[in-house]
């Protein structure tokens, strides 16, 4: 999972999750590993495409919620993905997702992407915005059939939404 | 609203949605061979077209589903003249003159077109003012 805590839950509106960047995460070695033939040593941030995956799940599990998971909810558009700084091991990111727009075929979010470096303490401060659109593809793959279970929203799903507070029946 | 106000939204909404030049979105161009347009852009055009506009799209309103899996209405590849007629009556806001010469199931995309979303809006406003 790229998201470590659910945090904050206003059904149908806002959800917000915690990540901890660590340097336990073996990509962080690879992103980006010391290059000694030029001289660079290692710069160990984690890599944008992972932050808008943390976004997707902390806005997919907006969406799933406000359908009460009966919907296989599906990542199907990033409309915007702005990021102004690296997040790099022991900060901490804060992704708040807004739901913009629900309906039976889909959904889109607008999400706050915020970093709190704890070396230099303060709070939250914005670093970027990234906005989805997430489709619930048994109203959109025509004709296509899925299993009935909800295999989008796994078992590690399931343990984010105990672990924080969220009752869920699917 | 001008017809020219409501092209300029109607621009305005494709060129977030499809991430094209304001250039490319003319009367003509075909949303899906022109502007490059996928499933999952429709849906994110009505939710921006309700957001500009203020008014509700229903599902299916404005794009059609469904006719190409009901078998009264495709036959080996092309639409018969029942689907044709109930594509017409499902979207008065589109012209079809150009695609039903040879209807190709493949090809129906062609009929949405700028100009259709235009004329689309411009029938959902003014039905939104007669309701008041």
């Amino acid at each position: 999972m790229w998201i470590d805590r659910i945090v904050e839950l206003q059904p149908g509106a806002r959800l917000v999750a915690v990540k901890n960047v660590s340097l336990a995460e073996e990509h962080l070695h690879d992103h980006f590993a010391a290059d000694a033939a030029h001289g660079e040593s290692a710069l160990p941030v984690m890599p944008a495409s992972l932050i808008i995956e943390g976004m997707a799940q902390t806005a997919g599990i907006l969406v799933g919620h406000t359908g009460r998971f009966k919907e296989k909810v599906i990542l199907a558009k990033i409309n915007k993905a702005e990021l102004s700084r690296d997040a790099g091991p022991g900060m901490t990111l804060r992704y708040t997702a807004t739901m913009e727009r629900f309906d039976p075929m889909g959904a889109s979010t607008t999400g706050l992407v915020e970093l709190l470096d704890h070396a230099r303490g303060g709070s939250f401060g914005e670093i970027g915005r990234i906005d989805l659109m997430f489709s619930h593809i048994d109203q959109n793959m025509a004709g296509v059939e899925f299993p009935e279970h909800n295999f989008v929203f796994s078992e590690s799903f399931r343990t984010l939404l105990r672990t924080g507070g969220i009752e869920a029946h699917f | 609203m001008t017809r020219d106000e409501v092209y300029d939204k109607v621009r305005n909404v494709l060129v977030d949605a499809l991430s094209v030049d304001e250039d490319e979105v003319a009367p003509d161009a075909r949303l899906t061979s022109d502007l490059g347009a996928e499933s999952i852009d429709f849906l994110d055009i009505v939710f921006k077209l309700e957001q500009t506009f203020g008014f509700k799209i229903a599902q299916g309103e404005l794009f059609p589903e469904n006719v190409a899996q009901d078998p009264r209405y495709v036959k080996d590849g092309r639409v018969t003249s029942e689907g044709v007629a109930a594509l017409k009556d499902r979207m008065p806001h589109a012209d079809f003159s150009a695609w039903e010469k040879n209807p190709e199931i493949t090809k129906v995309g062609e009929i949405f077109t700028v100009d259709a979303v235009v004329k689309f809006v411009e029938r959902k406003l003014s039905a939104t003012a007669a309701a008041h």
